[in-house]
């Protein structure tokens, strides 16, 4: 399947901030069944800074904008082929070990409830038990934007029943932390088929580590597995880590915030 | 009933290295020495060497009590030292390399991999890193105890940001201040290099990206940190800049100071701010002090920062005892300075040795410093121990023991006039292109008579460390 991607982030400052730092994991997984044929990613008065590949094989790379800035348009433009790994990660270089990701962050800490979600899954073999503890997320959380936010915690998205996929993905890693698989939050793009089945094209999704496969990506907000029309970008212990774009500001004013994104197939 | 080593009086003798000693402390009456005691507080408060306690609430000016009694190593016994504390210095950045590289030691077996991949203090985000001239430790502070002549042991290794240092350079300068005679009767290796052989370790790893004379600046939290005063002094001797997060921005691919005359590249910088806050941008957003940026900067080669983010998962205290094993695999070399025997209480034959022996053993958290969170048996109540004992249940992992260590004593000048007080030592290994170690350190005394606690937040005091020449 060939991907386009037009993905535009616009950040509005309230007062014009002094300057603005930001740090970009926007570039497709170097791995198998993801060909980038073009690939082009700009920021508005930015200068690009540092870019290097991370341990997780995650090409990062370092904008600064000047100011005083009122605004910074972030806009990704980009055309890959994809190909249906049936959601096994393969050939991503990376030099952190499986069990680093056996680690809590703050978002994905388990509570009672999600120890319980854990447990819920009665299948023992690693394989299983992911795809055991992927069904019991997509029952546990509903889809419904809007009543979570990008700082939703997993235990406060399991209390709530509802989300979106960054809540699906983060309850997912928690848990599967849990029952001792190494798991991580993967952030990418997903093509919404004609049949409208497959939502949110900013998307996000987990992926566990299971020995004598590796790291393989599940997606509870959409029951499946990563497939053709998922594009990978980058990896992190949660949400906040992950993120393709992460800043900071300096200066006092409110900074709004609007992203409109379009993935469509093209014919081969 | 314990006894003691006495670095100065071995069997009713006085050894050889205090020979010189004798005298001047006899010639040290009451009044002369009180009034030497009070010279050196002015010295010290007019200098302005004050430590701030941690969370202990109290005047945040309050001097760390200094004791003018020296404390004396023969060059024969420092030799063994130096080598001991390089060797060690060596193997934790090798260490360091490895872990956040292919990991040998874990896949040999040596370690387990979850003491290191899932410690708090292991820095996902630098694997694959290697740091310029591959050290993640540039200064090294190897606390060590001394319980016989020749008997030496490591209570713990610190690889972040190693503090005190400034007490061994104010000690020395005192000292010389008011006993001039001293420094001409015994010869006594100078400890005065320090500044300039740090200086020279910071220029000599920075990154390759820099092409002309490095800039090196030392980043602080600022006037309210306890080791304030530290880093102004070293900043002033090293004549290098002092720094807090504001005075610092990213611009493109590197790291800038605000200077008067414009920005100006930054290629070291000397952090005395822990992970956590240096980058709210890779770490904790909330952080006030830190660079926002600092850490793509960094791994993309433009500065260098000291000590490397990540190196604390090399001084824990539960990787702590895998050290002589570090020494084996990277050095295939032999320990020259030997651990303390410690008990893992995430271990449960280990949790039931240390439940069952409470009262004997020192007990600490892993991951506290600062003499915080942790309980001497012996000098504690029977409540003290059992409130201690419900901690460990409750948390195992989170606890290591280790026998309560006869440390040796030096002659002190207390109320009633001297008398033995248990000291340890903190030597500074600096790593860059070379490994060096001045001679010398700093001594800290437990002031109160019988206690073993020396750390300066618990009422321990600081002496000048004399190394003599052959």
């Amino acid at each position: 399947m060939i991907l386009t991607i037009q993905h535009m982030t616009r950040y509005d400052y309230a007062s014009p901030a002094r300057a603005v730092v930001q740090s970009h994991r926007i570039t497709p997984t170097r791995c198998d069944g993801q060909k980038v044929m073009s690939w082009q990613v700009s920021v508005t008065g930015g200068r690009k800074g540092g870019e290097f590949r991370d341990g997780a094989g995650d090409l990062v790379t370092a904008w600064t904008i000047p100011g005083p800035v009122d605004s910074v348009e972030v806009s990704v433009q980009g055309m890959v082929e994809t190909t249906d790994m049936a959601g096994i990660l393969k050939g991503n270089r990376e030099t952190v070990p499986p069990e680093a990701y056996l680690r809590d962050s703050v978002a994905t800490k388990v509570d009672a409830a999600l120890r319980d979600l854990a447990q819920s899954v009665s299948e023992t073999a690693p394989l299983d038990v992911a795809h055991g503890l992927s069904r019991a997320v997509t029952k546990a959380i509903l889809y419904r934007p809007g009543v979570t936010h990008s700082f939703t915690t997993a235990a406060a998205a399991l209390a709530q029943g509802e989300g979106v996929c960054q809540d699906h993905a983060q309850v997912m890693v928690a848990i599967a932390r849990h029952r001792g698989l190494p798991a991580r939050y993967v952030s990418g793009y997903l093509f919404a088929d004609a049949a409208g089945v497959a939502h949110e094209a900013a998307h996000a999704w987990a992926e566990v580590y299971v020995p004598g496969f590796g790291w393989i990506g599940f997606d509870p907000a959409n029951e499946c597995c990563p497939d053709a029309r998922y594009l990978r970008l980058g990896s992190g212990l949660d949400a906040k880590e992950a993120a393709p774009i992460r800043g900071t500001t300096r200066g006092t004013g409110e900074e709004s915030l609007s992203v409109t994104v379009a993935v469509q197939a093209q014919a081969q | 009933m314990t006894t003691y080593f006495n670095e100065m009086f071995d069997a009713g003798q006085v050894r050889d290295p205090y020979a010189r000693l004798q005298d001047w402390m006899q010639s040290m009456p009451a009044d002369r020495r009180l009034e030497k005691q009070a010279e050196a507080e002015e010295l010290f408060r007019r200098i302005g060497i004050t430590f701030a306690v941690y969370g202990e609430g109290g005047d945040p000016d309050r001097l760390i009590p200094f004791d003018m009694f020296p404390r004396v190593f023969t060059a024969q016994e420092w030799a063994k030292l130096d080598r001991g504390i390089k060797q060690r210095a060596r193997a934790l950045n090798a260490f360091l390399v490895d872990v956040y590289g292919r990991g040998e030691i874990v896949r040999a077996g040596r370690i387990p991999g979850n003491l290191v991949y899932q410690n708090a203090a292991y820095e996902i985000s630098v694997s694959g890193f290697v740091p310029p001239k591959g050290v993640y430790s540039h200064i090294v502070g190897i606390d060590i105890v001394r319980t016989g002549p020749t008997d030496f042991y490591v209570l713990e290794d610190n690889c972040r940001t190693p503090s005190g240092v400034s007490y061994m350079l104010e000690s020395r300068e005192m000292m010389m201040r008011m006993f001039p005679d001293l420094f001409r009767e015994n010869r006594i290796q100078p400890v005065d290099r320090y500044p300039d052989l740090l200086r020279r370790t910071f220029a000599s790893v920075a990154p390759a990206k820099c092409d002309r004379e490095p800039t090196v600046v030392i980043l602080t939290p600022g006037h309210f940190n306890s080791a304030y005063y530290e880093h102004s002094f070293l900043a002033d001797l090293m004549g290098v800049e002092l720094v807090e997060g504001q005075d610092l921005f990213v611009d493109g691919a590197f790291v800038y100071m605000r200077t008067t005359q414009g920005p100006k590249r930054v290629d070291v910088i000397y952090r005395r701010i822990d992970d956590a806050f240096i980058d709210p941008l890779c770490f904790r957003p909330d952080s006030m002090l830190g660079v926002p940026g600092l850490m793509d900067v960094y791994r993309s080669g433009g500065v260098t920062i000291c000590s490397a983010p990540g190196a604390g998962v090399a001084d824990d205290k539960a990787v702590y005892t895998y050290v002589p094993e570090m020494i084996r695999f990277y050095l295939g070399e032999e320990p020259i300075l030997e651990n303390v025997p410690t008990w893992k209480c995430a271990e449960a034959d280990d949790h039931k040795y240390v439940d069952e022996n409470m009262a004997d053993l020192v007990v600490k958290e892993v991951h506290g410093s600062g003499g915080y969170g942790m309980l001497v048996g012996p000098k504690s109540t029977k409540a003290e121990v059992e409130e201690f004992r419900a901690r460990v249940r409750a948390n195992p992992s989170n606890y290591i023991a280790q026998p309560t260590l006869a440390l040796s004593t030096t002659p002190t000048f207390v109320a009633e006039g001297v008398a033995p007080r248990h000291v340890d030592l903190r030597p500074y290994c600096l790593v860059g292109e070379r490994i060096e170690l001045v001679p010398g350190g700093m001594t800290r005394v437990a002031l109160k008579d019988g206690s073993l606690v020396v750390n300066s937040s618990q009422g321990g005091g600081v002496k000048d460390t004399w190394v003599l020449a052959e």
